[in-house]
């Protein structure tokens, strides 16, 4: 091992990285603009909106003060009312979904349609039955609220759009780029020199951990300016699993990396793994309530326990202690993948 | 002279393909060697295999009379035939990377004017025209000061002044001194260049010595080409075997004095008359056929 030749190596490509400004900005851009995105669209909300259509109504705008609807449903919150002129549009429009409930407006007995596939459906009707019985017939029960800071919505996701963009990162700037140089014959003229394959892979390797690790850094504190994230748990703890994550998900782009020369067909691959991935690993929605079979899949995933890992960090203050178990399988991972990547690893084919 | 390079019983197999057939061959010290062969001759493999590229199926190379070890990359030159390079790296800058790869290196400024690199060495290396990256391939080549250099058709797709340039440029690394392989499809080049040539057909060697002696061996006649309007009607009482090439009758001649005579016995206006000496091209297309091979 020469450490002349693996920094020279991880200095060329670091300056690819900087001096491709395309990918570069792209790598800043997408992550920032997936959470700004989201963050306009609920904005401080966190709670889910039931979408009632009253027809006949001339304007979409509805006020509820002024309609001829239940009291009860007109003091229900999180319902948002739309006004739609004929119940031939306003049945369309719940056959695609558009809205949940459809309330004919006028006084009982009421006319109401809703469909039978639609979850939110059959809440909106449950609370529309609800509000028809009188204040006198209805039974006592006590409420009682939970303690502590709400979680937004942008909270939760925020993690997952910076290890989802770690993982696409890794796996394409890895993966993707050393079959490419393979095909375009790159690793044939290093190949005839004396670097060898430990010292280009480790080089590929640490710059990419040191690129996810510095777009990370920066993207979060630009989102952190404009949402102001709440952590609960370390700081360093969070860069910690982020590290180790990053290092995992370069470990598997390596064995991607180890073997082809087709572009097309790693594309293939990369698709294969990343988006499953990216749907199972809690990125964009929880899993629970989905089959046993389903949960137990996306353990195989480095990115599940990334993103486990922190959000009980940043949600639940947990210290290094309480993701032990995810930094064990994640180390783990990534002494497997990097032994496969070495023992799979060609210069040529 | 103690051969440099020494290749025995050398066989590449690509499953039902025999890419290089029981070839053996030995390249000694400060010399130009090269390998000429027409298309799918066998050339790139087999000194993609010397340079450890691929594996050979069998047979023996030694370098230095021994056979090649870790310092063997440190030693030679490489020029492929065609090659991308690290991206978004400019032309002196691609050179310094390789640079820090070896122990021993040339100084930089020094391969920049050897090579006439100067006016865009600050280029990035895929945004120079293929006389220049054809140069600073070479230079590449030479970034480890190696004892033996490969050149596979480094002349490949250039105009004919930049493959002239070219030329003068290797001439001036042999005059350093430098054991030189060569793989070419360019007759003119091999003959400019090389000391010794060795020609592959079907994987195999079919003919090795200087470009004079494979002359001598191979094509010893010189050709006589005259106007077929400057025969008239003597083309059909000429005494000698001819071959007429489009309006031209072209005969060949060990004894260029005698056919002269004879042609002037005949009366034949010789004003347009060319006589051309024999050459590389003829001795390989008289080794290797006339037929298309791609």
């Amino acid at each position: 091992m020469s450490f002349k030749r693996f920094w020279t190596m991880f200095k060329a490509r670091n300056r690819e990285f900087f001096r491709d400004r395309a990918a570069f900005g792209w790598n800043f851009l997408f992550p920032f603009l997936i959470v700004a995105g989201f963050g306009v669209i609920f904005g401080a909300k966190t709670h889910t909106e039931y979408k009632i259509g009253l027809f006949p109504h001339e304007t979409v705008v509805v006020t509820p003060a002024e309609t001829r609807i239940p009291d009860g449903l007109r003091e229900e919150r999180y319902l948002k009312f739309i006004g739609i002129p004929t119940k031939v549009q306003g049945l369309d429009k719940l056959k695609h979904h558009k809205i949940d409930f459809l309330l004919k407006l006028g006084n009982p007995p009421y006319e109401y349609y809703v469909s039978d596939a639609s979850p939110k459906g059959y809440a909106i009707e449950q609370m529309f039955k609800a509000s028809l019985i009188p204040p006198d017939f209805k039974i006592g029960a006590q409420k009682k609220e939970i303690q502590g800071t709400a979680i937004r919505y942008l909270d939760w996701l925020f993690p997952g759009i910076l290890a989802m963009n770690m993982m696409f990162s890794a796996l394409w700037g890895v993966g993707y780029v050393v079959v490419r140089y393979r095909k375009n014959g790159v690793l044939k003229r290093l190949k005839v020199t004396p670097l060898n394959a430990f010292e280009y892979l480790t080089a590929q390797a640490l710059s990419r951990i040191f690129l996810l690790m510095f777009t990370l850094v920066v993207v979060w504190l630009g989102c952190d300016f404009i949402f102001s994230f709440t952590v609960l748990g370390s700081y360093v703890d969070l860069i910690l699993i982020f590290f180790l994550g990053s290092t995992s998900l370069t470990a598997l782009g390596l064995v991607l990396a180890s073997r082809g020369t087709s572009e097309e067909f790693t594309t293939g691959i990369l698709n294969f793994i990343s988006w499953p991935m990216m749907f199972l690993s809690e990125v964009w929605f929880s899993l629970e309530g989905a089959p046993q079979w389903v949960k137990a899949a996306a353990r195989i995933f480095p990115l599940t326990h990334i993103l486990t890992a922190v959000r009980k960090i940043m949600h639940d203050g947990a210290g290094l202690i309480d993701v032990s178990v995810e930094i064990t399988i994640l180390a783990l991972m990534t002494l497997a993948f990097l032994g496969l990547g070495a023992v799979m690893f060609s210069w040529n084919k | 002279m103690a051969a440099l390079l020494e290749v025995k019983n050398l066989v590449k197999k690509f499953k039902t393909i025999v890419a290089v057939n029981s070839t053996s061959f030995s390249v000694e010290q400060g010399v130009c060697f090269g390998l000429l062969g027409p298309n799918g001759a066998g050339k790139t493999t087999t000194i993609e295999i010397i340079e450890d590229v691929i594996p050979p199926t069998s047979g023996d190379i030694t370098y230095k009379g021994k056979p090649r070890t870790a310092s063997f990359k440190d030693e030679v030159g490489i020029q492929f035939q065609t090659t991308s390079l690290l991206s978004f790296l400019t032309v002196r800058e691609t050179l310094e990377t390789f640079q820090s790869l070896y122990r021993h290196t040339t100084g930089i400024d020094y391969l920049v004017e050897l090579c006439h690199l100067g006016e865009f060495q600050h280029q990035y290396n895929d945004k120079i025209s293929g006389g220049q990256r054809q140069r600073f391939l070479l230079a590449m080549a030479l970034i480890n000061q190696p004892e033996l250099l490969f050149l596979d058709e480094p002349s490949t797709g250039l105009d004919p002044q930049a493959r002239r340039n070219l030329w003068d440029l290797i001439q001036q690394i042999k005059r350093e001194g430098k054991t030189i392989i060569l793989t070419t499809h360019y007759m003119e080049e091999a003959q400019s260049l090389c000391d010794e040539i060795a020609i592959m057909d079907y994987g195999k060697i079919i003919a090795r010595g200087t470009p004079q002696e494979l002359i001598k061996q191979y094509s010893p006649e010189m050709t006589v080409i005259l106007p077929t309007s400057s025969l008239g009607h003597a083309l059909d009482r000429l005494p000698l075997p001819y071959q007429a090439v489009n309006d031209n009758v072209e005969i060949k001649t060990s004894d260029v004095n005698s056919c002269l005579n004879l042609l002037i016995s005949q009366n034949a206006d010789l004003s347009d008359l060319t006589v051309r000496s024999p050459s590389l091209e003829s001795v390989f297309l008289n080794l290797t056929g006339r037929q298309l091979r791609e």
